[in-house]
């Protein structure tokens, strides 16, 4: 494999401790303790792939829906491919840029951000569709302009669904994410595997446990965004 | 890393070996003489991707759509199927792979296993979502003619959440043929051998690898899209092209 030399020591040298270790149980909480801080720059890479590549996926997406807006036509043939690139398996994806973009975490990037462009643009494409037509009445006869119009009315109107494909894009991606490792892109997913070996149990929780944290903070961070932009739900939640 | 980085022009040339791989047995360079490669080694190996795969969409639709529908009937537990369709996205796929493979043990059962807790959730929260969505009007009107509970739901409500439900399903045989790429990590073999085993197959080998897996994904997709059109009721069909 292509990071072959360190693991066999590595897992050695986790072995050779307290018995917890020695057993190879499902999780010794003594060497998560000790050990916490080998997850640190794992993590970090996992936020930055995770961030940069829905960052990345939701400016393509928003750019292919605002092109598509006033353009009805082209919105089959851009759900049909970027439902293809959200079907082609992250992993095949990697693999497939290897001989283009070479080893690394870029390669990983451009995979997710494929991954998730189906999902963000759907949302964009439908919350649009969903504002009343007499608003968009209302606001021509107010004199907007179809670009005022737009960045005023249906973009806010349309965010809290906007908001809901970016959730569902994000806790996606960071799950996803831990795959970035056979792209030799880092993460979370180096803690759970190296080469083709699976490390050991403790391991496997913790990197495991993290990304379902993570996940759950992107989501809430996400959520509370889509509180602040649209205020006006909460004054007619009331 | 084994292969330097190759100049643009080569480009071509590696997906051309890569092809080779599929269409032509090699002599394993790697794999102290074995031959590897060749449509019969992929169409094995392919085969089995599909036979996990289908094992645990098989399994998974036995547990989520009986729990989906009815939740969805009785119009209860829609936070637990909110829930776990939320919280079913945030499972990693690796490390479940991983953990199962670790602490439980490899082979085809516990594999199965793993790949349905993935396909569990998007089909169970559509599901419920879907029968949710049917016309409480066209539900009145069957229970009006006197059927029973079952009867309402395997002929009013079943068939009018079959586009929805098979969002739900394709959502998960997406994620579960593409996780079933990872399998040869819990000891069963599928396409993704030759992505995993670079040592074994090579380069070719795992570029190779890659362009089956992703030719295997979308011809699934595909199918299913077909089999959707096909289940879809005819009076929805218009409705459900209208919506796509």
């Amino acid at each position: 494999m292509a990071d072959p030399v360190p693991i066999a020591q590595v897992v050695i040298h986790q072995r050779s401790g307290e018995g917890c270790i020695q057993e190879d149980r499902v999780f010794c909480p003594g060497w998560a303790i000790d050990n916490i801080d080998r997850y640190v720059d794992p993590t970090l890479q996992h936020v930055v792939l995770v961030a940069a590549s829905v960052g990345l996926g939701f400016a393509i997406a928003f750019g292919l829906a605002l092109l598509s807006h006033r353009r009805r036509w082209l919105v089959p043939p851009l759900i049909g491919f970027t439902g293809a690139l959200y079907t082609i398996p992250s992993l095949a994806f990697f693999f497939l840029l290897l001989p283009i973009t070479g080893r690394g975490r870029d390669t990983a990037i451009i995979a997710l951000t494929a991954y998730t462009l189906q999902i963000i643009y759907r949302n964009i494409v439908a919350g649009l569709a969903n504002v009343p037509g007499d608003i968009k009445e209302a606001g021509r006869g107010m004199g907007l302009t179809e670009r005022q119009l737009l960045w005023r009315v249906e973009l806010p109107l349309a965010t809290p669904e906007i908001v809901a494909g970016l959730r569902i894009a994000t806790v996606s991606t960071v799950a996803l994410a831990t795959l970035a490792v056979f792209a030799g892109g880092g993460g979370l997913g180096s803690e759970i595997i190296a080469g083709s070996n699976i490390t050991f149990k403790t391991g496997i929780v913790i990197a495991g446990s993290i990304a379902i944290l993570m996940a759950f903070a992107f989501d809430a961070f996400l959520f509370l965004a889509q509180r602040v932009l649209t205020p006006w739900r909460r004054a007619v939640q009331a | 890393m084994i292969a330097p980085a190759k100049p643009p022009l080569a480009l071509l040339g590696q997906f051309g070996d890569a092809f080779d791989f599929i269409f032509n047995e090699q002599i394993g360079r790697f794999s102290g003489g074995e031959p590897v490669g060749g449509p019969e080694q992929v169409l094995d190996l392919a085969a089995t991707q599909l036979e996990l795969t289908g094992l645990a969409m098989a399994l998974a639709l036995a547990v989520a759509l009986p729990i989906g529908l009815w939740l969805g009937h009785r119009g209860k537990g829609e936070l637990l199927a909110v829930a776990i369709g939320n919280s079913g996205r945030a499972l990693p796929e690796l490390a479940i792979i991983a953990f199962m493979a670790a602490a439980i043990g490899v082979g085809l059962l516990n594999l199965t296993i793993a790949l349905a807790i993935l396909a569990v959730p998007p089909i169970l929260t559509n599901t419920y979502v879907a029968v949710r969505q049917v016309d409480r009007g066209a539900v009145e009107a069957a229970q009006g003619m006197g059927m029973s509970a079952v009867g309402v739901i395997g002929r009013v409500e079943l068939p009018l959440a079959v586009p929805t439900i098979m969002s739900g399903v394709r959502t998960s045989t997406t994620n579960v043929v593409a996780t079933a790429t990872i399998a040869p990590l819990a000891g069963v073999l599928t396409l993704g051998d030759f992505i995993i085993n670079r040592n074994v197959y090579g380069d070719d080998g795992v570029l190779a690898g890659a362009i089956c897996v992703a030719i295997l994904a979308l011809a699934l997709e595909l199918l299913l899209s077909v089999v959707q059109h096909l289940l879809t009721p005819r009076g929805l069909r218009a409705v459900a092209a209208e919506a796509a």
